[in-house]
């Protein structure tokens, strides 16, 4: 590493940090409904929604009639997803005569787009038409986000009410999300990215014949929009099977470094919006702390591996990475993108040093709570929370509390239910998977590697990352059943029961805080909560990480291949 | 309930409308009336026939060209691809010592030549426009006489490749690089009579 590597990184951590009070603030003003500049012009566009859509959102909801709504709004976006993607070759914009999409896939496509997972076991070039690219994935990367962030708003109501039923809106939530946060946002990164090069045309493929005279495909369609709100909505699907590492997503280092920071961007500034909404600055600065320390330890971790590799003697493994990002960008990007569950990649995580490997797995079997899915990172955050307050408490004997609100049997039972559904699905899918013999022969490695590529697709699916080690071949019927259903299980798994908690809390008193109160806006709280986070995910993980990639990290200082 | 379920059919197309339609349509019209060169695919032209995209690699093999990086999916863009093989892996260790005797072989350098590792491993994309700057410096020799150029030719040649390396963006991002096709249409431009 040199000077320029230590000052990317710097600049990319300093320039996060500076953005969160910024979009931070602003996001809480919107969904207080607070004024600010040019807000009428959204108004306009939120309220037409509205009238269209026959919406009072005026109309507040319990915890249960809210739930009933995203179930409702989520069931019907698969449904449509699906109902595209099949039929594709009987609707029009079809430009490359695409035949409909099989339907273990398109079950496994859907869902996986609805969940903000974007999963992708096909590649969009030679898959998916340009119809189904927008009007079905575009959409959905849209407001699968906003479905986050208004599960989100209904923890922190919850938190926030005294004695009352009423969590929202889920109507007003969404669209709030979508018009006045995601959408300008998207818009203004998608053109820049136009500049930087990023396609953005309604022209087909172009077939060209190169300087020696090779024929080649010049691919093209909507890209830069789907671009800007697949890395803004910590979506993770690309146009291209090969996502960022294609020069048509992201074909220059400022469209890189734009893209890297727009991935922790939203997740990173809920954390203040979070503390703004609750009255409680730096309960929310305490969460950013707990989420940064691990960033930042865990790039530490990876950036060390990658530079030490023993590469077969090579001066450094370029295997699956871009010339113009290097070393440092690859690995920066691999690591923001597992910690986000944005999924997207830059560089080929399969052909990363195996401890780096490791650590882009483990960032996202600790829960997708480092800076995680947009509003899902920081409600996976505060099931952790809820368990260090239980915890530290039965060590101090002090009653647990957050907030001023008494944590009670129940939601421990829902913080338990919440942390156990996604590991069930690594851990038991992966065992399943190994055992199925069939499903091997779509191993891209063989040896401990092969091994991790199980592993991996399982913590990414159940995470609702979306990033693999891609030399598995998961296009198979096996496997687009096995890993959709392992995303419906680590996606709903966790906001049913938040969403439990949100409404057990909400008809809570505020208790005062007392001198038996264990205080949770501190740096000793900070501590606690990472504690928490690594013991639960490394005494479930260890045992299968030790099979994975720390017996290959062990194997390649030998010199062993496979 | 039902009307629950109305309204979420409602919103859902208005949702829709808005971020299927509406959005990648303003987002088109403003590329197409602005960058429509970069909205279009940053194209290249040779006498009127497009040859390729500024930002898409091609595969170059010939002894008067500069090489490409190895690409897993030989530059093919339906789809393109990555090996996504492991240090551990067999097979990415074999083309490694397959690459880099071959390297050192077609540029008639002595094993001593630390070849640089850009040209040893395959890129993400499969379609890495880029080299470093050291891989195509290597290449110089044999590309002078692959084209027959005399000696004062032969230092145009470097200066080519000196003006074709694209610094760190802003003077700070990414990685110092050359476009391997824009610098092969500048040599083809400035030696014509020695193809």
């Amino acid at each position: 590493m040199d000077m320029y590597d230590f000052i990317q990184i710097a600049l990319y951590l300093l320039l996060l940090v500076a953005l969160v009070p910024l979009l931070g603030g602003y996001m809480a003003r919107v969904f207080e409904g607070e004024s600010f500049f040019g807000k009428p012009g959204f108004t306009a566009l939120e309220k037409s929604i509205y009238r269209v859509a026959r919406i009072n959102n005026k109309v507040p909801m319990n915890w249960k009639e809210y739930t009933f709504s995203v179930m409702v709004f989520n069931a019907m976006g698969i449904l449509f997803l699906f109902l595209i993607q099949v039929f594709q070759n009987d609707l029009p914009m079809n430009l490359e005569g695409l035949s409909g999409v099989s339907i273990p896939l398109a079950f496994n496509t859907a869902v996986s787009f609805v969940t903000n997972t974007n999963w992708q076991s096909y590649s969009g070039e030679i898959t998916l038409s340009p119809l189904v690219q927008t009007l079905g994935l575009t959409v959905q990367n849209f407001v699968s986000a906003a479905t986050g962030m208004a599960v989100l708003l209904v923890l922190i109501r919850g938190i926030r009410n005294k004695t009352t039923q009423e969590v929202g809106n889920f109507w007003e939530d969404l669209t709030r999300s979508v018009v006045y946060i995601l959408l300008p946002l998207s818009l203004v990164f998608a053109l820049f990215l136009v500049t930087q090069g990023v396609v953005q045309t309604f022209l087909p493929n172009l077939p060209i014949a190169t300087l020696e005279g090779v024929h080649q495909v010049i691919p093209r369609g909507m890209i830069a929009s789907q671009e800007a709100i697949k890395q803004l909505g910590t979506n993770g699907g690309g146009y291209f099977g090969i996502n960022s590492c294609h020069p048509f997503e992201n074909p220059t280092p400022l469209s890189n470094f734009a893209e890297m920071l727009a991935i922790l961007l939203i997740p990173a500034s809920l954390t203040y919006t979070f503390g703004k909404m609750t009255g409680n600055l730096r309960q929310g600065w305490v969460l950013f702390a707990a989420m940064f320390v691990m960033f930042v330890t865990g790039l530490a971790i990876m950036l060390y591996a990658e530079y030490s590799v023993n590469a077969f003697g090579a001066t450094s493994l370029m295997e699956g990475k871009e010339m113009r990002f290097g070393i440092t960008n690859s690995i920066l990007w691999s690591s923001a993108t597992t910690c986000a569950s944005n999924g997207s990649v830059n560089a080929m995580i399969s052909s990363l040093s195996p401890l780096s490997g490791m650590v882009s797995m483990l960032n996202m079997m600790l829960g997708e709570i480092i800076f995680g899915g947009v509003g899902a990172g920081l409600y996976g955050m505060l099931v952790f929370v809820i368990l260090t307050v239980f915890i530290s408490g039965l060590m101090v004997g002090r009653t647990p509390e957050f907030m001023g609100k008494k944590i009670e049997a129940f939601e421990i039972k829902m913080a338990i239910i919440a942390v156990l559904a996604p590991n069930f699905v690594i851990l038991v899918f992966s065992a399943i998977t190994v055992m199925y013999p069939p499903a091997l022969t779509s191993l891209g490695n063989t040896g401990a590697h092969g091994f991790s590529e199980i592993l991996y697709a399982f913590s990414s699916a159940a995470g609702n990352n979306g990033s693999a080690f891609a030399g598995l071949n998961a296009n198979t019927d096996f496997f687009n059943w096995m890993l959709g259903t392992g995303i419906l299980i680590g996606r709903f798994g966790v906001i049913l029961p938040v969403l439990a908690i949100s409404g057990s809390l909400s008809v809570k008193k505020k208790t005062p805080p007392s001198s038996g109160t264990l205080s949770t806006d501190n740096g000793l709280f900070v501590f606690l909560l990472i504690a928490v986070v690594i013991t639960v995910g490394a005494l479930t993980f260890f045992p299968a990480l030790s099979l994975g990639p720390i017996i290959e990290h062990l194997q390649m200082l030998t010199g062993k291949t496979f | 309930m039902r009307t629950q379920f109305f309204i979420a059919l409602k919103l859902f197309f208005s949702m829709t409308l808005l971020t299927g339609v509406i959005y990648p349509l303003v987002v088109t019209g403003i590329a197409q009336g602005f960058f429509a060169k970069e909205a279009n695919g940053s194209l290249i032209t040779k006498e009127n026939v497009v040859i390729g995209s500024e930002l898409i690699g091609q595969a170059f093999d010939t002894a008067i060209y500069f090489n490409s990086r190895p690409s897993a999916s030989g530059y093919s863009s339906m789809p393109s691809g990555a090996s996504n093989l492991s240090v551990t892996s067999e097979k990415l260790k074999r083309q490694i010592i397959e690459r880099k005797s071959l390297f050192l072989m077609n540029n008639r350098l002595p094993q001593s030549v630390v070849v640089p590792s850009d040209m040893l491993f395959a890129s993400g994309s499969g379609l890495d426009p880029h080299i470093s700057v050291s891989a195509a410096k290597l290449q110089i020799n044999r590309i002078a006489t692959a084209r027959h150029l005399t000696s004062d030719e032969g230092v145009q040649l470097t200066q080519c490749v000196d003006q074709m390396v694209e610094s760190r963006q802003w003077f700070l991002l990414g990685e110092p690089r050359v476009n391997v096709l824009l610098l092969n249409l500048m040599i083809d431009n400035r030696f014509k009579s020695k193809k």
